[in-house]
Order: structure tokens, then C-alpha cells, then sequence
């Protein structure tokens, strides 16, 4: 038995940025709507942040409004950010303010003992939880050996790697595949593709014939309808570029 | 050992009774001993489609629950030499079979048989289940729409994963697909998908393809299993397929559009 009440711990969860670009709730909902329709399980009950660096101006009101509308669709808000774009209502809003994501940069250079020590030594609030992030990412990232799927995923199925996941048959449509890693499908991607999803922005996807429903990097996300595009049902990789996903022939 | 056979699907109406019995039947004319179990609880329809439903005594269920022996409880097909139909009870619920039961009964009917058929009911869930859940082989009947396809994709992952093979880590079930309500001319029009679309999709290896035929429906309201009829197509794709399951190479037939009304078309027939 021990005899504290609780522990401190960090932890990296998965969440859905929606970025607001005008704040007219009415294409809000309608967009939003749609998105949840097409893959209702990946929005069921998920953690959301709403962005609003790109949002040229949103009254207090308009912001309840949306957080609102995000409940009422089931997800929940766990934050808002705005990067250098503050609103003026910013310390009255009863939803907590959140960093920055590039606060909390995946670079596992200098994490060791020293630095756990140093946390015990005075610092900010901000400083500590990032330290425990990083310290968790690199304790992750090693030697975390690739998962190896030989037959079809098919509908129904959900299939997630630790490391990286290979595949060397097909992902049916309605099946889903994570890792924390990167993702390999040598074969059609036709379901759902999640990599780094512990966040990891460096993770990639490649497939042979990409076909999918939904790919999403570190919880950035793309639908099949603006995949179509672009490479489709052709070799393909995806990766985020400046917090954009970005698909290339192979 | 007998060779376990699951005929399963996902989807309801696609066709796996009708292939259980002439599947069944085609096995048992090559002179191998058969029997066919209808796991429908509560609906009852392979002794319909044999033609046997005024022999039903006792039941799949009575059996497990032993107030029946097998021997009691199977009927002998008229037709066909070495086949023999386990009914289903029409008035059970669906949770009357259970798995140790189905394990028991299937093993006493090992002894004796070389192929067990499994006619699974419809859907994802226990029923369907239990039927796979002891098989070798599964023969997954896929109607040419997207729902049935992803239906039987689903049904596919249940065979890889809840299966006592998957269980086990034993060699995997062997899959295969039979594509049956196939309409060529409804594919040539764009509003069925074709036999390499179903082939793309699921991925597993084809042993046939039942064209839409009347002679379906006819043999089934007369008790008949429809691979008996050897004028209709219907009847001769279930052969082809018999012979494919057993390991035998044919062409595929009955996939193109037919062209015989083409002249009276344009003699405005
Ligand atoms: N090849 C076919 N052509 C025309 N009708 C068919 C064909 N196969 C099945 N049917 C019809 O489809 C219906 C459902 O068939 P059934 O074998 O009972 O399906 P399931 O057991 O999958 O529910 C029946 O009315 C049957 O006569
Ligand atoms: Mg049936």
C-alpha cells in the first residue's frame, strides 16, 4: 500500500484541432455535421481543442455558441488556443486556455535523469508537464519492434502497433489501423489509417493503393472526399508538413 | 476426419440456404457421405428447400439438449444417396444452442460423416458465430452490392479472429467465395458490381458464380435442391462449384450477357 493519495503523471492524448476560420455557427454546423457522418466512431466522444489563431475576429458569445454546438455533436472541448491572435475575453472564459502544440516538440535530445531530477527543483507548471511529455515520448520510441499483419484487415477489424505497422495485404473499407509509429500497406488501403498516434509528427503512411476512408497523422486528418484528388488508388505516402498532411505519388 | 463446411454470408437473403443444399447435395452425389445442419433457430427453411419439412420429428436443439438422439433426430434425404438434413427447431430461441452442445453434436456426427455443412442464419452475431465457429472451410456467399460484399468482409474478419482455428493459432479456415444472384446484364448496365469487382474487394479465391435464375425459386416451392436441375444454369454453376470446392478445375460459365434475344429484339419480339 502506499500512503500518497495520488501520483503526477504526463500523458499525450490524441485530439481533434478544429480550426475556426469565421465564426458563423450555422456552416459550422453543417460542416461539421457532415465530417461526423462520414466517420462517426473516429468523432464519437473525442477530445477536441479549438483554434482560433486563424479566426480574424469571435466575440465571447460566438465562442460559447460553437463549444456548445461541438458538445451538442458529441465530442468534447477540452481547450482553446490561439497562438498570438488572443481574443480580448481571453481570461473570461470558463474553457481552459491551452499552449501552443509546438510547446511540447517531440525532440528527444536532452532528456536523461538530470532533467527528471530537475524537475523536483523549482520551475513553472508550464516547464514541468513538459518535461514528463517528452520524457514519456522517449520511452516510447524505444526499440519499439514494427508489427507485422499478413493477412487482410477487413471490415470490423481494428489493428494497432506500438511501433510501426506493416500490413502486407489489404485494409478493407470499414476497417482501422493505428500505431504509434509509421504505417505500411502493401497492399489498397480502403479503410481508416491513424499514425503517430501518440502524436508523432514524423510518422507516415505509405500504401500501394490508396483508397482510404480517412488517413490522420498525430490527429491531423483527411477524409476520403479530398483524397480523391490526388493520387488515388495509386501508390501513395502521406505526411504532415507544417501541420498540413500532404500526399505524394511513390 | 470430416471436413467441416460453413456456408455463411453476413447479409440475410443472399442465398446461403439455397447454396447449403445444393452445395450439400452436390457433395453427397460424388459419393461422399453428407449431412447439412440448418442453424436458423426460428426460422427453419433448409427442410423446406430439401423438401423434407413433413419428416421433422426432432431437432438440431432437441439433440444438444438430449431429448433426442442423433440418429432420432436426422432425416435421410429420398433423393440423394448419403445425405442426410439436421433441422432446425422452428420455435426455440436463438440461445438454445450453445457452444459446448454444437461441439458435441458436431463431433458425434464426425464419426460417421465426411462432410459436415454448416447453413448459417444471418448476421454477425451468435448465431452465425456459433455455425463458423467449429469449421475448416467456409464457403462466404456474396450477392454482387456493396452491402453484401462489406457484409461478407465482416463475416471474413469473424473467421480470422472468433473461429476455434483463429483461437487455436491453428491453420486458418480455407475461404472461399461464391457469388450468387449474379444478373450479367444488370452488371453490363452498371448497377451490380462484376464478379472482379467482388474478386478486388474481398480477395479471396472464387469457386463460382450463380446466375439470377427462376429455377431457383421453382425448385425451392417444390422441395427440390436446385443443383438437381440439370436444364437450368443455376443448377449447373452449383455443379461447377461442387467440383472446384473439391478441388477440380472448371471454366466459369453463365458471366456474359446473353445474346439469344438479340434477334428477337430486332425482330421486335
Ligand atoms: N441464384 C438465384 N436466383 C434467383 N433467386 C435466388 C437465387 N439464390 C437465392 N434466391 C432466392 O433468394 C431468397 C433467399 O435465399 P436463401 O437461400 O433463403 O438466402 P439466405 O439463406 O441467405 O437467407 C430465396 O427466395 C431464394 O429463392
Ligand atoms: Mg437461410
Amino acid at each position: 500500500m502506499s500512503d500518497i493519495s495520488f501520483r503526477l503523471k504526463g500523458s499525450v492524448v490524441t485530439t481533434v484541432l478544429l480550426e475556426i476560420h469565421e465564426p458563423i455557427l450555422d456552416r459550422i454546423r453543417i460542416d461539421l455535421t457532415q465530417k461526423i457522418e462520414q466517420v462517426p466512431h473516429f468523432f464519437n466522444q473525442a477530445p477536441v481543442i479549438v483554434d482560433l489563431a486563424k479566426c480574424r475576429t469571435i466575440s465571447l458569445d460566438e465562442f460559447e455558441m460553437i463549444v456548445k454546438l461541438i458538445r451538442d455533436l458529441g465530442m468534447s472541448v477540452i481547450g482553446w488556443r490561439a497562438k498570438n491572435n488572443l481574443p480580448e475575453w481571453a481570461e473570461a472564459s470558463s474553457i481552459p486556455q491551452l499552449p501552443d502544440s509546438k510547446s511540447r516538440d517531440m525532440k528527444v535530445s536532452s532528456v536523461s535523469d538530470e532533467v527528471s531530477k530537475e524537475v523536483g527543483t523549482k520551475r513553472s507548471d508550464t516547464e514541468e508537464s513538459s518535461v514528463i511529455v517528452k520524457k514519456i515520448i522517449e520511452e516510447k520510441r524505444v526499440n519499439q519492434p514494427a508489427k507485422v499483419i499478413t493477412r487482410p484487415v477487413r471490415s470490423g477489424q481494428q489493428v494497432y502497433a506500438e511501433g510501426d505497422l506493416i500490413v502486407l495485404s489489404q485494409v478493407s473499407a470499414g476497417a482501422e489501423v493505428l500505431a504509434d509509429g509509421n504505417i505500411h500497406v502493401y497492399g489498397a488501403l480502403r479503410g481508416r489509417a491513424l499514425a503517430g498516434v501518440r502524436g508523432d509528427e514524423q510518422a507516415r503512411i505509405f500504401c500501394k493503393s490508396l483508397e482510404a476512408e480517412l488517413v490522420s497523422i498525430a490527429g491531423n486528418f483527411m477524409l476520403s472526399d479530398s483524397l480523391q484528388n490526388n493520387v488515388w488508388k495509386e501508390s501513395a505516402q502521406i505526411m504532415l508538413v507544417d501541420d498540413n498532411l500532404e500526399v505524394a505519388p511513390l | 476426419m470430416a471436413k467441416i463446411i460453413v456456408v455463411t454470408s453476413g447479409k440475410g437473403g443472399v442465398g446461403k440456404t439455397t447454396s447449403s443444399a445444393a452445395l450439400g447435395t452436390g457433395i453427397a452425389l460424388k459419393g461422399h457421405k453428407t449431412v447439412i445442419i440448418d442453424f436458423d433457430v426460428g426460422l427453419r427453411n433448409l427442410d423446406l428447400i430439401m423438401g423434407c419439412e413433413r419428416r421433422v420429428v426432432y431437432d438440431f436443439v432437441n439433440v444438444i439438449n438430449k431429448e433426442a438422439t442423433l440418429n432420432q433426430a436426422l432425416i435421410k434425404d429420398k433423393r440423394t444417396d448419403g445425405l442426410y438434413i439436421l433441422p432446425a427447431s422452428q420455435t426455440r430461441d436463438k440461445d438454445a444452442l450453445t457452444l459446448e452442445g454444437v461441439d458435441a453434436v458436431l463431433k458425434e456426427l464426425a464419426e460417421e460423416f465426411d462432410y459436415i455443412i454448416c447453413d448459417s442464419p444471418a448476421g454477425i452475431e451468435r448465431g452465425a458465430q456459433m455455425a463458423l465457429y467449429f469449421a475448416d472451410v467456409a464457403v462466404v456467399v456474396t450477392n454482387p452490392e456493396v452491402s453484401s460484399v462489406r457484409d461478407s468482409d465482416r463475416i471474413l474478419g469473424i473467421l480470422q479472429s472468433k473461429s476455434r482455428r483463429a483461437e487455436r493459432g491453428d491453420a486458418p479456415i480455407e475461404e472461399h467465395l461464391l457469388i450468387t444472384r449474379y444478373h450479367p446484364e444488370r452488371v453490363s448496365a452498371g448497377e451490380m458490381l462484376s464478379v472482379e469487382d467482388v474478386e478486388e474487394i474481398l480477395a479471396i479465391p472464387l469457386i463460382g458464380v450463380i446466375p439470377e435464375s427462376e429455377s431457383v425459386l421453382k425448385a425451392s416451392n417444390q422441395g427440390t435442391p436446385v443443383i438437381l436441375e440439370t436444364e437450368s444454369e443455376a443448377g449447373l454453376a452449383y455443379t461447377d462449384a461442387v467440383d472446384r470446392l473439391m478441388g477440380e478445375e472448371r471454366p466459369m460459365r453463365f458471366l456474359d450477357v446473353q445474346r439469344k434475344g438479340f434477334f428477337k429484339r430486332l425482330l421486335g419480339g
